[in-house]
């Protein structure tokens, strides 16, 4: 199909040349271009450089103290631990990521698949609260983990994503589009119970989606830091944005090891853009599936 | 349908029940007890906890009421919130229509489109936190902008004692955040158009700017309506750019402290429930009216989308 829209395309364009429009639109792409990575240009050039070499003036050009900077970045014991902090992030995104992922494939799949009293008003209120920000909430939250015992845990951060609306909405409208419900009626008659006919014949028709949304997932959980902020407190339980908050409070009164801090904040995007430079054509599609109805 | 003997509907219940279980416990019985608290004296005060006793709506007249200095806080990071907020939608929007005509230009022809592509939505899903911390690094007096600022005029230029550049460094953050993502919408709305309506429109003689005014804009409406709404509930609840990039108490002067930061404040430290409360109250009354908007517009995409 796109190759004729090509075709078309071509015979429209013939006669036209837009060479001056061509050479604006690239400059033009170009200079977002170096907008978008010319910070990121930077943070790895000046993770090369010694704090020395940093204050002495402005270069283009990498230097040789990336694994200085590296080794005071993994052992500094004046802030808590970053590869402790890398770790706890991992261990929370990780988890959460695939409980919110699961769980929303899980939620999609009864309100699709099922015909129940309850169907439509439980669509309806997924949709209403999709947009409420988790941080109106707070306050109670926090008076509920004092409560029941579970502040400065990582159980209040990996939980709540069991419900995660706008990740049930997007496997919503991908179940409706690659999920014929004869293939469960088929599955029955073959003597299948329900919960074995979502794991071993929805799920696996369900993977792409279930990509996405993970990746999603997980980056979301690893970047939030209001929630953990409030509730960590213990130093060694710290996730990788609340040690940058606390990094970026002393720095007020003094800068520290420059070539330190930037490794610090490589090693924290580092993750996951390695894993987003081999599924970017996925995420793109993503989130193009998951806004807009085309 | 008589084949229907065995019902499945508990199956449904059974389904659904974690995630409205989880929602209930984590979400709904924290949100009334906000709702509750924001009507009680409910404070730390060093090691004292004092309250709860109900003061009525004492917190909301707090929230009202003029500091010393003769400024109401709340309406000043409302302000602050909203200004930083147009600042970078307004060039999000524009360059994201922008970039999307491009790509999705019969006449251009752009090569490298997922290059492209790829580069401009990473900024999305870096750490805020980590691109805010890396921005006030290289623009702070000791980073390389300053450096080159020296080098020319001889002065370094504290981007974090001017209002107005404080401001730009946290709407640009935001703007290089979320222009990405907006493009690849524009460009879903806008592969989406009947392409006959376009060729329908170069047959009458059209040129591309009535085009674009004419069919592509009025079509792309409910897309942008969409993105600006949702924008603008992301925006209320800006928190991370600006607290690491203009500290926790949004230098200078709290010019760039958000409302989500005014939050912020009432709940680490010495916490006041109370007044945390009233403003999460506050918060959740704008974005329930905004998100209703939004309900609407996707609600009525659903049934269209049921009509094909």
């Amino acid at each position: 199909m796109a190759k004729t829209r090509e075709i078309n395309e071509e015979v429209k364009a013939e006669g036209s040349k837009p060479i001056i429009g061509r050479i604006l639109s690239y400059t033009f792409l170009a200079f977002i271009t170096v907008l978008c990575l010319f910070a990121f240009y930077m943070l790895i050039i000046n993770a090369t450089r010694s704090n020395a070499q940093l204050q002495a003036g402005f270069e283009v050009f990498p230097r040789e103290n990336f694994f200085n900077n590296f080794k005071k970045a993994w052992n500094d014991e004046s802030i808590p631990s970053i590869p402790r902090a890398l770790l706890n992030s991992f261990t929370v995104a990780g988890l959460s990521s695939l409980l919110c992922t699961y769980c929303s494939a899980l939620t999609a799949y009864g309100i699709h698949v099922y015909d129940f009293k309850l169907k439509k008003p439980a669509f309806t209120f997924i949709m209403v609260i999709m947009t409420i920000p988790t941080q109106v909430s707070a306050v109670g939250f926090i008076q509920l983990l004092y409560k029941i015992d579970l502040m400065d845990n990582y159980a209040p951060l990996i939980i709540p994503s069991i419900a995660a609306p706008a990740v049930f909405f997007y496997m919503k409208q991908y179940i409706e589009s690659v999920l014929p419900l004869e293939v469960i009626e088929a599955a029955r008659v073959d003597g299948s119970n329900e919960f074995r006919t979502f794991n071993t014949i929805a799920l696996p028709m369900l993977r792409p989606a279930m990509a996405v949304q993970l990746i999603f997932s997980f980056v979301s959980s690893w970047n939030n830091l209001f929630t953990p902020n409030l509730i960590l407190s213990t130093q060694s339980k710290l996730t990788v944005p609340v040690v940058l908050s606390l990094l970026r409070s002393k720095m007020n009164s003094q800068m520290g090891d420059l070539g330190e801090i930037y490794m610090i904040i490589l090693l924290s995007i580092i993750p996951v853009v390695i894993v987003y430079f081999f599924v970017s054509k996925n995420i793109i599609q993503g989130v193009t599936l998951g806004s807009v109805k085309g | 349908m008589k084949k229907k003997s065995i019902s499945y509907a508990k199956w449904g219940y059974i389904f659904i029940i974690p995630f409205f279980l989880v929602y209930f416990i984590c979400s709904i019985i924290p949100l009334l007890s906000t709702f509750y608290y924001s009507f009680f004296e409910y404070y730390e005060n060093g090691l004292d906890v004092i309250g709860p006793t109900f003061a009525g709506f004492d917190n909301y007249i707090a929230l009202f009421t003029p500091t010393k200095s003769g400024n109401i806080k709340l309406l000043d990071c409302t302000y602050n919130t909203m200004i930083m907020w147009i600042m970078g939608a307004v060039p999000q929007i524009v360059v994201a229509m922008v970039l999307a005509l491009i790509f999705t230009s019969t006449r251009l022809k752009i090569k490298g489109q997922r290059f492209f592509k790829t580069v401009i939505y990473m900024p999305n899903l870096i750490m805020a936190s980590a691109f805010a911390m890396l921005m006030f690094t290289l623009f702070s007096n000791v980073g390389p902008v300053n450096q080159i600022i020296q080098g020319i005029t001889g002065e370094t230029f504290n981007f974090f004692r001017n209002t107005w550049s404080a401001r730009t460094l946290v709407a640009f953050v935001n703007f290089l955040m979320w222009f990405g993502n907006t493009t690849i919408l524009f460009m879903a709305g806008i592969m989406g158009i009947d392409q006959s309506l376009f060729e329908a429109a170069s047959i009458d003689g059209a040129t591309s700017t009535q085009v674009f005014f004419k069919v592509t804009l009025p079509l792309l409406m409910p897309i942008i309506v969409y993105t600006l709404i949702t924008a603008l509930i992301g925006g209320l609840q800006m928190f991370d750019v600006p607290q690491l990039l203009c500290g926790g108490s949004g230098d200078p002067n709290g010019t760039t402290c958000t409302l989500v930061m005014y939050l912020n404040s009432f709940l680490s430290g010495y916490r006041n429930y109370g007044m945390a409360g009233a403003l999460s109250v506050i918060l959740f009354i704008i974005t329930g009216i905004l998100s209703f908007i939004v309900y609407r517009s996707l609600v009525t995409d659903e049934s269209k989308g049921g009509k094909k």
